[in-house]
């Protein structure tokens, strides 16, 4: 990967994509998280306007010199709200996504170290959850927990938790029957030892690519959600609710509440799977695309 | 063991292990509605409401009973296909599933068969020159696809060819000026069989787009599928084989790697089922196509309990079946499957 190098961005080389498209997805992602910390101190400043103020700016205005991205059905500004959600966004997928790790990765390590009934049935629990459509559980847990900030987490770490116990109890399963595995158990080595000595470097690897795509997705549903009217309070300036208030515009071609907050959210996407893909290529040492 | 005992065995191993995934899907379910936070009697009627008629509604749903209770009439009416009364207008939950499931399907279908052909297409297209700029293009169409949010691709989408160009309806499933063809619930064969071209019209007007929107979301994961399969298809040593016998190199893609590459873009196509369920949630909502979906997110507005649970349980249900079927139908095409 040529991360460091400033030129690289000047060459093409086709036969490194991947390492063009990690260098942007960081860059992609770098921006936002520069914008979620940014944002709420202009606002804070008076720089921006407040994202929940509006009653005294027209209704449904188009964007102007004044008002970049024009307002939206309640005369609050796109733009201030489009840009705090990137905030909320990276804010709730981290929470969600660190949580489904604590829980994922020990559960996984348990599960594929000890063995026996316990492995079973929590494999056939988690490949259960694992099949059910994502959006689809989040959506149910999303109407159960209620709206809110740790509620959304929730709803979205639910539905990650499989994938985090999948990959380390594999991996665990696989070491645990190695030679030199035996070997250390022989000579009085404990369960603790042996899985942070030969389990943990190869979770450390696969697993932050495994968080990027995730988070990816992650944001994803958590606008699915937010369009869906679940997820988060209303007066969190969010990208899906956002969307969910524009469409009702759509049919009277009012596009700017529609594309901006759309966009951010894709683009936001975009660099993340962009990051995770070219990780992912890097980890495996070839140039390859997300695996079946 | 003979191939053939080899493939019963598993055949039978895998139809078994899906009764005992639906029933551990009907049961999460069923634990997360009663023992999530909140009383859904408070949803209902409000924290206020006057205490007989909170007892009533508790009776009413069953609520009142011991939780294994609960649980054993649930399983057993499940068992029987009952899935219980609509709390907003007691239409029985399976009514209304097998009402709204016909639309869901027709677009689900045609979706994935867009999906099939641009994805097929893409995937292929970057064949001729592996890391040339069309396969380049091919991969970042890939992660495009994956990376829109299906509801704002549907606006823009709707923004484009139904407001500013005008040449198809915004949303809905079928003119409100014609009478729906009735008899599966099938609009399109409906229409055909009934020879009705006016209503096939408006059908198919309603139809296009969302299905292709849904379509080209889903096609990317055929077109990733496809190029990674083709090309590990291309450095095997058949293909090696094929080429040292000096056959033609489209004659080897075509007959010798395509074959093979095409086999587990079937698996992939169970799998998009899922995702396109997903997909189809919110492109339904934001086309008010009157699908399974839109029916959900209509039950979660009225906070309608039983009907939120029967959809996800059929739903559910549907994305193991095809499952099931996927791993099924690739056991019986794929001779050097081991089990």
């Amino acid at each position: 990967m040529t991360l460091s190098l400033p030129g690289a961005l000047l060459r093409w080389r086709p036969t490194d994509l991947s390492g063009r498209m990690a260098r942007w997805g960081l860059v992609i992602v770098l921006v936002y998280a520069l914008l979620a910390v940014a944002t709420p101190l202009l606002i804070h400043t008076g720089l921006l306007p407040d994202p929940n103020a509006g009653l005294d700016s027209p209704i449904y205005a188009a964007p102007s010199l004044g008002r970049w991205c024009g307002t939206d059905r309640l005369g609050r500004d796109v733009c201030v709200r489009t840009l705090a959600g990137s905030g909320v966004a990276l804010q709730v997928v981290l929470l969600a996504l660190i949580t489904a790790l604590l829980i994922g990765v020990p559960l996984g390590m348990l599960s594929g170290y000890l063995g026996g009934w316990l492995d079973r049935i929590l494999v056939l629990l988690m490949d259960t959850l694992y099949t059910l459509p994502v959006l689809l559980l989040s959506v149910v847990l999303a109407f159960l927990l209620g709206r809110g900030l740790p509620n959304a987490a929730a709803a979205l770490c639910v539905v990650y938790i499989p994938q985090y116990f999948r990959v380390v109890r594999n991996q665990t399963a696989q070491v645990k029957a190695e030679l030199y595995v035996e070997a250390a158990r022989s000579l009085g080595a404990g369960p603790l030892w042996i899985l942070r000595r030969y389990l943990l470097r190869n979770v450390i690897t696969s697993v932050p690519v495994l968080l990027t795509l995730n988070a990816a997705d992650a944001v994803l549903v958590l606008g699915g959600l937010g369009f869906l009217g679940l997820g988060l309070p209303e007066a969190i300036p969010e990208w899906g609710a956002d969307l969910q208030q524009a469409l009702t515009a759509v049919p009277t071609g009012i596009w700017w509440t529609a594309l901006y907050p759309g966009l951010a959210m894709f683009v936001l996407v975009l660099g993340l799977s962009f990051l995770g893909e070219g990780m992912e290529a890097w980890v495996s040492g070839s140039d390859g695309g997300r695996g079946s | 063991m003979s191939r053939r005992r080899q493939l019963l065995r598993y055949l039978a191993s895998r139809l078994l292990l899906a009764p005992v995934m639906l029933w551990l899907i009907a049961t999460l379910v069923f634990l997360l509605l009663r023992l999530a936070p909140g009383d859904p009697i408070d949803a209902l009627l409000g924290m206020r409401a006057p205490e007989a008629a909170r007892a009533a509604l508790r009776q009413q749903l069953g609520l009142d009973q011991p939780l294994l209770v609960q649980y054993g009439k649930f399983l057993l009416d499940l068992v029987h296909g009952d899935l219980g009364a609509s709390l907003t207008n007691q239409t029985p939950v399976a009514e209304v599933i097998g009402q709204s499931l016909p639309a869901s399907l027709e677009l689900g279908v045609c979706a994935l068969l867009i999906a099939a052909v641009l994805g097929l297409a893409v995937g292929f297209s970057g064949i001729a020159r592996p890391e040339g700029k069309v396969d380049l293009a091919g991969r970042l169409y890939g992660i495009g696809t994956y990376a829109l949010p299906p509801f704002w691709a549907a606006m823009v989408v709707q923004l484009v060819f139904a407001v500013w160009l005008g040449w198809l309806p915004v949303g809905g499933r079928f003119p409100a000026s014609l009478v729906a063809p009735t008899v599966t619930g099938f609009y399109l064969l409906d229409s055909l069989r009934a020879w009705n071209w006016e209503q096939f019209n408006g059908t198919v007007r309603h139809l296009v787009l969302p299905a292709a929107t849904l379509g080209l979301l889903l096609s990317g994961i055929f077109a990733n599928a496809l190029r990674l399969n083709l090309r590990r298809a291309l450095r095997s040593d058949y293909v090696e084989a094929a080429r040292s016998r000096g056959l033609g190199e489209t004659r080897v893609v075509l007959h010798h790697a395509l074959p093979n590459a095409l086999l587990p873009v079937l698996t992939i196509t169970g799998i998009t089922v899922a995702s396109l369920i997903g997909g189809a949630l919110l492109i339904e909502v934001t086309y008010s196509w009157p699908g399974i979906a839109f029916r959900l997110q209509e039950a979660i507005g009225q906070r309608d309990y039983p009907l939120v649970q029967g959809i996800v349980v059929v739903v559910a249900g549907l994305v193991v079946l095809v499952g099931v079927a996927v791993d099924l139908l690739v056991a019986l095409l794929d001779p050097r499957i081991s089990f």
